[in-house]
Parts: C-alpha cells; structure tokens; sequence
C-alpha cells in the first residue's frame, strides 16, 4: 500500500515520539559493537564498544519541538513554569534575594559543609513538616541539602540500600520517567503499584490497596506529595488516611517525594497534608524535596532530603551517614541556590511576597485546566474531559494515545510526550484555541 | 484533622494510632528502622577545621582545609568573579541546564586543558560534561568506567586526596594502589612508580594527578612525566587525569597543563576531571567538567550520551549559577586577563610562602634539610612531620593540620610564618 507524504511524516514522527524509554538498568542492553570505519585505529579505544544511549524522552520533545520553524508550534512537553506571554519566569523575591547576596560583600563562596547551609536544612524542614511539627522540635529530623528533587532522592534511595533491611521499592504505575533509574542505581529493586485508571483518568485507589497489601512487610513505598507527575492525579485526604494506615499495618516505609509544594493548590500547608498525615502518627519517613518549581530555582538544583527519626540521636547517626553518601559523589552541594531560598524564608516580608508568587502561578494554571475544559466543551469534543479539572498540578494525562499525540505534533506542531501528558504551564489564554482544536482533530479522526 | 483512635497488633505488639499530632509516645516505643545505623566516622580533613574554629588561642593557626586564604588570613573571593556576578544578577532566567551543563562553560573550560588551538577540539573528539567540580567529575568518570569496562582496575597513587579511594570504592571500581611519595627524600618514588606501572596488568586504569599533588605537593619533572607517558603508551593503560590547580601551581595555567600535553602529543585518549573550586575560587558553586578523548567525533557523541546516562539518574542537570560566572569571565577577554591575573598573584603569594617558611626553618638553626618546602608545588607541602609530631603542634602551638604533616601553605602568611616555623622547628628538632 503506497504511503501518502502526510502518512510518511505521522510515521516519521511517530518513530521519534515512539523512541524506546531508557532501560531501567542502562547498562544491559549495551552491545558490544566494534566499529572499524577509521582503519582500526577505533580498535584502541577502551569504550570502543559503548553504544548511544537513547534520548531521554521528556527531554528530547523539547529538542524536537526547537527543530521545528512553524509559527504555531506550541512546546508541551517539559515541566518548567511559562507565564502568560509563554516566557520563563524568575519570582521578583528572587530577584530581590539575588540582589542582596551580590551586594553583600563579606560572602564568600567557600564549601558549604557536606550537608549543605544549615540554616537552608532548618527552614526547609520547617516548611514541609510545619513549624509545629513534633518531629522538628524535638530534632529528630535528619536533613540534608541536595541537588533538587533528583539528587534528594538519590541520596536518600543510596542510604536506604545501605542501611534499610528491606531493599525493594514500589513506584507507582505511571510515575516521572526518571524514578525507575534513581532507585536501581542505587541499589534498590524496582517494583509498581497500580496508581491511575485509564478508565477513569482518576485514582485506581482499589488497585493500590491491594498492591500495598500484597508488598512484603517493610517494603519502600515512593508516594507523590502531591500533584503526581505526570497524572495530576492526587488521593483524596480520606484516602491518604487510608493509605496510611495499610502502611502502618505492614510497616511499610513512605518515601515522600514533593516536588510541587505550593505550586499544586497554592497553599503550602495544603499541599504538605499527606506528609504531615503521616509524620503526626510518630512514624518514621523519608522526604525529598525540590525547590525546582516552587521557588523556580530550575537551574540552580536546590532541593533537601529529610529522614524523620525516632530520636534525636539516632537523626544524628542517620545524618553521620547520609554524609558518607554525599562525600564521594559531589562533596557538598552548590550554595548558590540554597542561599537564595534561606533568605526567602526567614524573612517574613520576602516569605509572605513568594506565597502570593506562588498562589499566581498555581491560580493561572488552573485557570488554563478550566479555559481547556470550556474550550473542548464547546467543540463538543466527544468523551468526558473532567479530568483536565479535576488532576492538579502542572501536569494533565489527557489520555490521548500516542497515535492520537503524533497527528497533534504533525498537523498541528503540538510538542507533548507520547504518554499524552501535557504541561499545563505551557498554555496560555491565546494558545488554548489551537490545543483544543488539535485534541478535538486527535479524538475525532484517530481511534 | 481528627484521627479516630484506634488501636491494633502490629507483630504482637499493641499500639495506638491517632490522637492530635504530639501525643504519640505509644508509637515511640516501637524500635527504629534506623536503630543500628553507626556513627561515621568523622572526614579527616574537615573535621580539623572543626576544631580549629572551637580553639580560643589567639594565637591559633589553620594550616588544614585546602581554600585559598589571603595575606590576613582571610578567605578571598576573585575581582573577576565578582564582577561576573555584577552581570549575571537578575539578567538570566534560572531554566534547567541540558543533562550535560552549559555547551559554553565546556567550550571555555576544554580550552584551558586541551589547548586553545587543540586540534582535538576542531575535531570534536572530546566527550565533555559540566560536573560538579573535581568530585563530580572524577565520580562520573568512575561510573562510567564501571559500566563500560567492569573488569578494569583503578591505580591511584600513595599517598592521595582521601576522597579519591571513597569515589572509586562507590562506583564499585576495584582498586590498586602505585608507589608515588618518597619518604626519605620527601619527594617522588620515580623508579618504584615506574615499575608498578610495568607490573600492573596491560590496559589498567591509572589515576594521575596533572600537577600540584595532593597532598604531598611532589610532581614528576617534565623529562620524568614523558617516561610515565612511554611506559603507559607501552603497556596500553588508561591516564585519567585529576587536574584540581590549573593555574594555582605555577602561575601559569599553560604551564601546568604540560601533563596533559604531553600525554596527548604522545597519542594518548585521556580522561580529564577539571574544577574551578581553587583557581576562580568558586568552591562552593561546585563547577567542573569531565572529559574523555575519544577516537572520533561520532565516539565523541556516543560517549557524552552515556556520561549524560549517568548524571541523569543523580541530579538531572548540574547548577546552573558556578557555570555562569566561569562562562562570563572566560569569554570575556578582559575579565580572562583579570582572572590570569588573580590567579597567578594566589600562585605567587604561596610561592612566597614556602621560600619564607623555609628561610625561616634554616635561619632557626634547623638541621634537618627543608629543601622540599619549595620543591614541592601548590598549595599543599608534605612536611615529612610524624602524627605525633603534629599532634604537639596542635597541642602546644594552636596549629592545625592533617596528621599526615601536610601543611596547606594558602594558611601561611607574613604574620604568621614566623610563629609556624618556631614552632615546626621546636617539635622537629629533637629527632
């Protein structure tokens, strides 16, 4: 059957956005493949035979989308915060906090100690587990800075293979594409829950139940703060508590990670309930913390990792060990950006102008899930698109497949990966039309 | 929110759930996962520091951390950086950086090691990463190494910077060790090194540090460095080079990198780890860049995806703020020429500094030969002094140190130089 040129460009692209995921384990499919085009002197090499690795499929869309010269081309793949007029955006507290670091003199740019700014490490804790929070007044908190939410886990996920007995993990089923890696790389072996209902688009919270239960007693569980990437599906508070107590029950170990504390609903004691749910029972978690999106830190890689302990002492041993991890990785970690956020958030002035920063930016991004929501409403676009309003965060698993994804990103220059999420943050009022009318063409004329 | 109490067995032991949050001691009496977690021990190098700063002696010294500190003693942040730091403040948007750092900073920062007009840089036959100052980049590199070519050894020489043996052990490379410090002469075992690199099976992983090393400040001459380049051409081994003071040490960043020139004259393909922790004093903004040379631009290419494969599942991306101030000072002719010019004045302070000590030791009457304080290169000198020797000096003088002897000379100045060399010469000159 001859191909038309419109079908040789869906396939191309198709066989782009289709590109396999990396392996979990990177390392095993690496073929050894000698290559002799330059006459054998290849045959010197020592990594001759290292093969390239697959593009990181979150990443490459952006690559995609900056090949492409039409003016309509709308880039909704990765997960930074766009305002408006579509641009990056840096908080004016920021800003500000920028403006007095560079203007004090007497800082200097020493090594930070290998568990980062001390005053960073209180603040942070303070502000995911509450300032009234138990756990943190009796210091039984082990914190430490690390590079963003990535590096947060990593180090948290290298302590536990070394010092937890039970060394397996249950993600959920689907989760941010580079969790799989973090964990084996570590050490730790992989395993899924059921999380999200294609059927629904919401929570297979029956699912999850049972795949807890059935998890060995001890088990790691990765749970989402809030705004699940990449579904913007969350559990409700009855089912966090519910979830929690399966735990309790199985003594199954949380490993909280939160990445969008403030940018899911606005409030940053709201979207810290399901932790504190779980801290306030006296129990022992690990928490990583990213500062990427809330405080727009992207680049400068800030983040914490927290090991709430029994005691005092045993935080202190805990923290004794999180350091060996540190030291032959990296050292200490940057100070550039954990400078910025200490003087945010001990300054009540600058604390209070980024909680109203930050209650804009979740509040536009809603308001794009709603202006989607009417658009596709008023297409008459067939199916039950409730969910665009009901997930939350920057993320919408719109449930689009990847053959309905590829017509969007051929026909009309849309970039979002092939799992049909799309970053909400990447709309605005004047480009919400153009999307609409992609996913209206996508449903209508792809099954 | 109300939690219903509720109570339950949990492995035949009664608790109690709920109650407002504060209040459960009940929950306390279960063991922690974390119970038989053991204290680490406490990092050689930075816990002297500790200790230093809880001495009250004014007459206290710190001759231990390795960061630069200037004629008062003070910690020094470069003219150069902070005018980068001007130009970068509220003008750039903070996004990620691709998985491999900023193209420009690696651009910038392969120059200095390969050469200007290196003709492996026209040829793009360098795989190079942003990492995160030498640490990161010496671990990556390690990784990779293990993933690649899991049967392989690292040699790294007696003695090193201590973290180097934690790096290799964690990437699971095992390890070997070559003969390098020579105690009696304090200065470099050349024939021993020579016959380890011989007996070492064909094709293994050599670490080397490219000049100033540390901790013992003893670098092989130039005619000794291309006999090393022979041997190792020879018997096929890998040179992975820790380059941490380009620059520091001689004053002259072309000067130091004659290592790595010669090694890559000599046909080579070479790993590097660069940082700018020491020669733009950015230690904690933690830049550096690893690279590999490869065979071709298309290995080239290859080999930066798989680094990038590495640095993914550890941070996604390295900071963003160290790689703007190295990218805005070396592109800029006039804040490079600054930044030349800072750096050799560091060089040239600690170059003082160890003609004064050693001045200062003769002059004392010491007996002993001091010839190796300026011998030695960087900013560290492997003094020759016994654990128990130093510990007098921290006991009776205030001065802090590493118990292997080494003196960090970026802690020496004219107002103390003195006080250090009575008291080196009062624990030394009895034998």
């Amino acid at each position: 059957m001859e191909q038309t040129p419109c079908d040789r460009r869906l396939a191309t692209i198709a066989r782009h956005l289709n590109s396999p995921r990396s392996e979990i384990d990177g390392g095993s499919s690496i073929s050894r493949l000698v290559t002799s085009a330059d006459g054998g002197r290849s045959s010197d090499s020592v990594f001759n035979h290292v093969v390239r690795a697959p593009e990181d499929p979150i990443l490459g869309v952006t690559v995609a989308y900056n090949k492409d010269p039409s003016p309509v081309k709308l880039n909704l793949g990765v997960g930074a915060y766009r305002t408006e007029e579509g641009k990056p955006l840096v908080l004016n507290v920021v800003k500000k906090a920028e403006q007095q670091l560079v203007n004090d003199r007497s800082r200097v740019k020493e090594y930070l100690p290998i568990v980062g700014l001390a005053e960073f490490n209180k603040l942070s804790a303070k502000l995911i587990f509450g300032a009234d929070s138990p756990a943190v007044l009796e210091n039984r908190v082990a914190t430490v800075q690390c590079l963003s939410g990535t590096g947060s886990l990593r180090i948290g996920a290298e302590f536990l293979a070394r010092h937890y007995h039970q060394k397996v993990i249950y993600i959920p089923q689907p989760t941010w594409g580079n969790h799989p890696k973090v964990f084996s790389l570590s050490g730790l072996s992989v395993k899924t829950y059921r999380y999200y209902d294609p059927a629904t688009r919401g929570l297979d919270f029956r699912g999850l139940l049972e795949d807890l239960g059935s998890a060995p007693s001890g088990a790691i569980v990765l749970l989402h703060a809030c705004a699940h990437n990449p579904t913007g599906v969350d559990p409700s508070l009855q089912q966090w508590e519910q979830i929690r107590k399966l735990m309790r029950s199985k003594r199954l170990m949380p490993f909280f990670d939160s990445a969008y504390q403030g940018f899911a609903s606005g409030s940053l004691d709201e979207d810290a309930q399901s932790v504190r749910l779980f801290v306030a029972d006296g129990s022992e978690c690990v928490v990583a913390q990213s500062y990427a999106k809330n405080m727009g830190l992207y680049g400068e890689r800030v983040g914490a990792l927290s090991i709430v302990c029994k005691s005092a002492d045993i935080a202190s041993r805990v923290e004794s060990q999180l350091k060996i991890v540190i030291r032959p990785m990296y050292s200490n970690p940057p100070i550039h950006g954990a400078s910025i956020v200490a003087c945010i958030l001990r300054d009540r002035q600058l604390y209070h102008e980024w909680t109203v920063e930050l209650k804009a930016m979740a509040d536009r991004i809603i308001r794009m899930r709603h202006q989607l929501y009417s658009a596709l409403q008023e297409r008459g676009t067939p199916g039950d698109w409730s969910h665009i309003i009901k997930q939350i965060g920057m993320f919408t698993f719109t449930g689009l497949n990847s053959k309905q994804v590829a017509l969007m990103t051929a026909e009309f220059h849309i970039y979002m990966t092939s799992d049909g999420r799309i970053s909400m943050a990447g709309l605005s009022s004047a480009t919400v039309p153009h999307l609409a009318d992609a996913m209206h063409a996508a449903i209508t004329h792809v099954v | 929110m109300a939690m219903a109490g509720r109570s339950g067995l949990v492995a035949g032991r009664r608790f109690f759930l709920g109650g407002s949050s504060g209040s459960c001691t009940w929950m306390r009496g279960l063991s922690s996962w974390w119970k038989n977690v053991e204290p680490a021990p406490k990092d050689p190098i930075l816990g002297v520091t500790e200790a230093f700063l809880s001495d009250p002696s004014p007459d206290k010294v710190n001759v231990g951390v390795g960061a630069y500190r200037d004629d008062n003693g003070k910690p020094v942040v470069l003219e150069c950086v902070r005018e980068a730091e001007r130009r970068i403040a509220g003008s750039a948007n903070m996004e990620y950086l691709p998985m491999g750092g900023s193209v420009k900073m690696v651009e910038e920062t392969l120059k200095l090691a390969y050469g200007e007009d290196s003709v492996f840089l026209k040829d793009k036959r360098v795989a190079a990463v942003q990492a995160l100052s030498g640490t990161g980049a010496c671990r990556l590199f390690a990784d990779f190494q293990r993933r690649f070519r899991p049967e392989s050894q690292i040699y790294i020489p007696v003695p090193t910077w201590a973290n180097h043996h934690n790096i290799w052990r964690d990437a699971h490379v095992p390890q070997q060790t070559y003969h390098y410090y020579h105690a009696e002469s304090r200065g470099l075992d050349f024939s021993a090194l020579m016959d380890d690199v011989k007996n070492a099976p064909n094709g293994s992983f050599f670490l080397l540090h490219a000049c100033a090393h540390n901790p013992t400040g003893v670098d092989p001459t130039e005619e000794q460095w291309r006999e090393i380049s022979q041997l190792i051409k020879a018997k096929g081994h890998f040179p992975f080079f820790d380059m941490a003071y380009q620059g520091f040490a001689s004053g002259d960043p072309e000067r130091d990198a004659k290592s790595i020139r010669i090694f890559l004259e000599d046909g080579h393909a070479i790993g590097i780890a660069q940082s700018y922790a020491k020669n733009m004093g950015l230690y904690g903004q933690r830049v550096g860049c690893l690279s590999v040379l490869c065979e071709d631009e298309k290995q080239a290419v290859v080999v930066k995806s798989q680094l990038q494969q590495l640095a993914r599942p550890m941070y996604s991306n390295p900071p963003l703020h160290g790689a703007l101030i190295v990218t805005t000072i070396l592109s800029d002719p006039d804040l490079k020429q600054l930044w030349l010019k800072e750096v050799k004045m560091m060089a040239d302070r600690i170059i003082g500094m160890r003609a004064a000590l050693r001045e200062n030791l003769e002059n004392l009457g010491s007996t002993l030969s001091w010839k190796h304080i300026t011998n030695q290169i960087g900013m560290f000198c492997y003094s020759g002094m016994t654990p128990e020797q130093v510990d007098r000096l921290t006991k009776e003088f205030h001065i802090y140190m590493t118990r292997n002897g080494r003196i960090s000379m970026a802690g020496v100045t004219t107002g103390n130089v003195g006080y250090l060399a009575n008291a080196i010469h009062e624990v030394t000159k009895s034998g």
